[in-house]
């Protein structure tokens, strides 16, 4: 107990003391290195003990101080809102605010939330989370101090806020320990409300208009969720009695009379997870999130926030198993996968190609997680850790290449391999991570594809395999990119800081041994994990031989280019010219156009935005999801009244 | 050893001698519907070994690497599935050799080979989901993802899955590289893309890309055997001769149409996978 109090609390202390320290300098970076430090000591601590001790443990069955505490924060964040709201005449988020803390008020003073049950909950898969955010969190806490400071010299025109900024970030991961150590609804959604508006203000940082203009899109889909959970919340409280996650769940998959009515609690649930998580029609709030500084999207993309909708999903997911709310949840998040994936063949900016591809890889959690059994949920959490890791690592890295060469546009990441040859290999192995054959991804993507045919949902089959193509294309551009070896390249001076470095090597390992035991974490992690939730003896998924066979190609593609090197030591290749049609001009770069002038080269990636642009497919698809999550939803609550 | 073990070993030692043997056949029966008399069956042979002679002349050394690792992962997708593996890791493995292949077009960094990359990977993009289906379709006719199992079941796969045949059939066209779908390299070096892919290549490295490929078409062959294999004896000479029917008619296809844009590729390639392997998938999901 002592331990988990720690690990919620102690950000919360960070957050403190960064918002202290304000003026920047040796100090500083110290105290936060230390505290990144202490928490990632913590977490890990916390892990080994738990994982040696086994079992699940809950605690704090009485707690009304603390609930009317947070009731007063609460109430101190709608004053936040407001403030806001009223400020940049954005009414509609005062009212959201308002609505929701006011039903929650109303159910707590009332005493209809009274009901018996631990507050504070730890079994495998919160472990599994507090890891992901404790050391992913951290790194990229760590990443910032070396970003922000480069960050506030490009951008002189932005007031330097850092110490605000760290303080933010440090809220944010207090809130997610919280959220995941929670198992009493009310807890979860006092987190959950404290994420949103942690997300509201990073977004804003920069505090220019589109910055405002995309942190009030983030907050008003953000609170239309929490809207969803405290109707969940009422629901449950007021016809079931019911006020813990866990009971929810298993109320829903008894034989109780009232486990058809758990389905609405669990609709509105689902409903505030697809908004968090970023799932058509709510995509709109990540993509805007791009417009804050790499730390924030990184945070944004990887260890929170979106990571907190998934986590809410896949701990529901067993009473999503084939019924109404399952195939809600299915639709929109296999449709997600394919549509995103097809968005992100048609952008050039490389954040926003990130952004797109997590919205479609959360989409596949998603449906993994509405798919419900359990080997659907075994391929969702594998996802999530990975997804985690190679994310964060892709975003800091193109923060790096975009403070070394002032662009982070895909195109100008050209024959990256020759001008920063140590961020391209980071880069590549992110790239690899998220999509290619014996790294992580795609093992988990392989599970998800037999459980969702196993599950016999063919359109989910059919949305995978066309979205697997969609993402193998624009990933394998991206890839194509960096390796292009353009001749007499001049190296970059690469300005990335000590504290970049660090999170970004750290990041790297992280990934390939990640990828190389991952069968270890699914034993002892996700397994018992699953045998808790379900009841009942999980098979391996992948079989023994067939781990052995990606461990093997694994090793393969890391000894590759040291074994041709060997073999090709004395051969003899003639380097020559590029094929210009016989047009060169003297060098590669060059060539002779058809007046006898002398041209640079420039070569393109195919982008296609007449087939996959933005405003071709964003539209129809927001309309089609937004009309089947309605639709669904009413279906849902009318099928189970 | 298995004897799997060894169906490994003699696709490792034998498959670049059936694919250089079916090149010389595709280009003798290719001659022969033009009313040319074609080289000799053996030709192939004689052309990869004097790549092999001959000098390497590259644009850079990091397609050493990449080419190297194309033929080793596409070695490997073709091991594997004659050792009788899982057919999702096989085809994960083949576009891993993909993606190898296309890099080292990209390295080159030049007009032709970058145009042509980019096209292989529109190539790629158009087949991948029939060749993820297709396991699929495998895997709800037979109840196993095994190669070793599905190959031993009763009754031939291609009994259950004759839209999924169809549907493979029909992206062999983008994979044996033969036209309308030969947009991303051509066996003929005298179009607008030049050779597109494979345009920086010479010398022994492009020998090597030569001997992938073979190894590649051989494994594709086996995909199509697979269909029609079963427990008994005599579905090994059928699958022989159905593959080498569907090697000959990807030759008649080849000299009858023309090459397309690939906005048409696309259109086609996604429409048939739908329509052949999506009802083909909605049936057999619905029966089981």
């Amino acid at each position: 107990m002592g331990m988990i109090g720690f690990l919620i609390l102690f950000p919360f202390f960070a957050a403190l003391v960064m918002s202290c320290m304000r003026k920047s300098g040796l100090v500083r970076r110290c105290v936060q290195f230390t505290l990144c430090g202490i928490l990632v000591a913590a977490v890990i601590l916390f892990a080994v003990t738990r994982l040696i001790s086994g079992g699940t443990v809950s605690y704090l069955p009485h707690t009304h101080g603390i609930d009317m505490l947070m009731l007063v924060v609460e109430w101190a964040l709608v004053v936040l809102v407001f403030y806001y709201s009223f400020k940049f005449k954005k009414y509609y988020c005062a009212l959201l605010s308002i609505a929701q803390t006011g039903l929650m008020t109303w159910l707590e003073l009332t005493g209809r939330t009274e009901i018996p049950g631990d507050h504070i909950f730890a079994d495998k898969l919160t472990i599994a989370m507090s890891l992901i955010i404790g050391i992913v969190g951290c790194l990229i806490c760590v990443y910032a101090i070396g970003y922000m400071k480069d960050y506030n010299r490009h951008h002189l025109d932005y007031r330097d806020r850092r110490y605000f900024f760290f303080a933010m970030l440090f809220l944010f991961l207090g809130a997610m320990m919280g959220l995941i150590f929670s198992s009493n609804l009310i807890w979860i959604y006092f987190f959950w409300e404290i994420t949103s508006i942690c997300s509201f203000l990073l977004i804003g940082y920069n505090q220019t208009d589109e910055a405002m203009e995309n942190s009030f899109k983030a907050l008003w889909m953000n609170l239309l969720g929490g809207l969803g959970f405290a109707a969940a919340i009422a629901y449950a409280a007021i016809s079931l009695q019911v006020i813990n996650i866990q009971d929810l769940v298993a109320l829903a998959v008894s034989s109780d009379a009232k486990a058809g009515l758990a389905l609405i609690p669990v609709v509105f649930l689902a409903f505030a997870g697809l908004t968090k998580s970023a799932q058509l029609p709510f995509s709109g709030w990540l993509l805007g999130a791009m417009v804050a500084p790499t730390p924030t999207s990184a945070l944004l993309h990887s260890a929170t926030m979106v990571k907190a909708g998934v986590y809410l999903l896949i701990r529901l997911a067993p009473a999503m198993e084939g019924n109404l709310a399952g195939l809600m949840v299915t639709t929109i998040g296999g449709f997600t996968f394919f549509v995103t994936s097809m968005l992100a063949i048609s952008q050039d900016d490389g954040k926003k190609v990130l952004a797109y591809s997590t919205i479609s890889n959360l989409g596949l959690i998603t449906a993994c997680a509405g798919v419900g059994m359990h080997e659907a949920v075994w391929a969702a959490i594998l996802l999530m850790m990975f997804h985690a890791v190679s994310k964060s690592l892709m975003f800091l890295s193109v923060g790096a290449v975009e403070n070394c060469t002032g662009s982070r546009n895909i195109e100008d990441m050209h024959g990256l391999i020759v001008k920063l040859p140590g961020l391209a290999y980071v880069m590549i192995i992110g790239i690899a991570g998220m999509f290619l054959a014996p790294f992580g991804m795609l093992i988990s993507k392989w599970a998800a594809l037999k459980a969702y045919v196993d599950s016999g949902s063919i359109l989910l089959v059919i949305f995978l395999v066309f979205g697997s193509a969609t993402t193998l294309f624009y990933w394998t551009k991206w890839l194509g990119t960096l390796v292009a070896v353009h001749h007499h390249s001049e190296r970059l001076t690469n300005v990335t800081k000590k504290s970049e470095w660090t999170s970004l090597i750290s990041l790297s390992v992280l990934m390939v041994s990640l990828c190389l035991s991952f069968p270890l974490v699914s034993t002892y992690l996700i397994e018992p994990f699953l045998m808790e939730m379900y009841h009942q003896y999980v098979p391996n998924l992948i079989g023994t031989g067939n781990l052995y066979i990606m461990i093997m190609m694994l090793c393969t593609i890391l000894i590759l280019p040291i074994a041709v090197r060997v073999l090709t030591l004395g051969k003899k290749n003639k380097i020559v010219m590029s094929y210009m049609g016989g047009a060169n001009a003297g060098d590669d770069r060059n060539f002779t156009d058809s007046f006898g002038d002398e041209k640079p080269m420039y070569l393109a990636n195919w982008y296609m935005p007449d087939y996959f642009g933005e405003n071709k497919l964003l539209l129809p698809s927001l309309v089609l999801s937004g009309g089947a999550l309605i639709i669904l939803m009413i279906m849902t609550i009318g099928g189970a009244l | 050893m298995s004897k799997y073990f060894w169906f490994a070993i003699i696709y490792i030692v034998c498959a670049p001698f059936i694919g250089g043997l079916l090149e010389g056949i595709d280009r003798k029966v290719a001659a022969r519907m033009q009313g040319r008399r074609g080289p000799s069956v053996l030709q192939p042979f004689y052309d990869i070994n004097k790549l092999f002679a001959k000098q390497s002349v590259v644009v850079n050394s990091l397609q050493d690497f990449l080419v190297c690792g194309f033929l080793v992962f596409v070695v490997f997708t073709g091991a594997l599935f004659f050792w009788g593996g899982d057919i999702l890791l096989v085809f994960f493995a083949l576009t891993l050799a993909g993606i190898f292949f296309i890099m080292s077009a990209c390295s080159a960094n030049a007009p032709y080979s970058s145009m042509g990359a980019q096209r292989e990977l529109m190539q790629m993009m158009a087949y991948e989901p029939m060749v993820l289906l297709t396991a699929i379709g495998f895997y709800i006719a037979t109840g196993s993802f095994s190669v070793k199992e599905i190959a031993q079941s009763d009754i031939s796969a291609v009994c259950f899955l004759p839209g999924f045949f169809i549907g493979f059939l029909y992206i062999l066209t983008i994979k044996f590289r033969k036209s309308p779908y030969d947009i991303s390299t051509s066996h003929h070096a005298h179009q607008e893309m030049v050779r597109g892919l494979t345009t920086e290549l010479s010398g022994n490295i492009l020998a090597l890309v030569t001997l992938s490929h073979w190894y590649e078409n051989v494994f594709l062959l086996g995909v199509i055997g697979l269909f029609i294999v079963n427990s008994s004896w005599w579905s090994i000479p059928a699958a022989v001769l159905v593959c080498l029917a569907s090697f000959l008619l990807e030759t008649l296809i080849d000299n009858v149409f023309p090459r397309v844009r690939w906005q048409t590729m696309l259109k086609w390639t996604w429409i048939v996978t739908l329509a052949a392997g999506g009802i083909n998938l909605m049936i057999v999901m619905l029966m089981k």
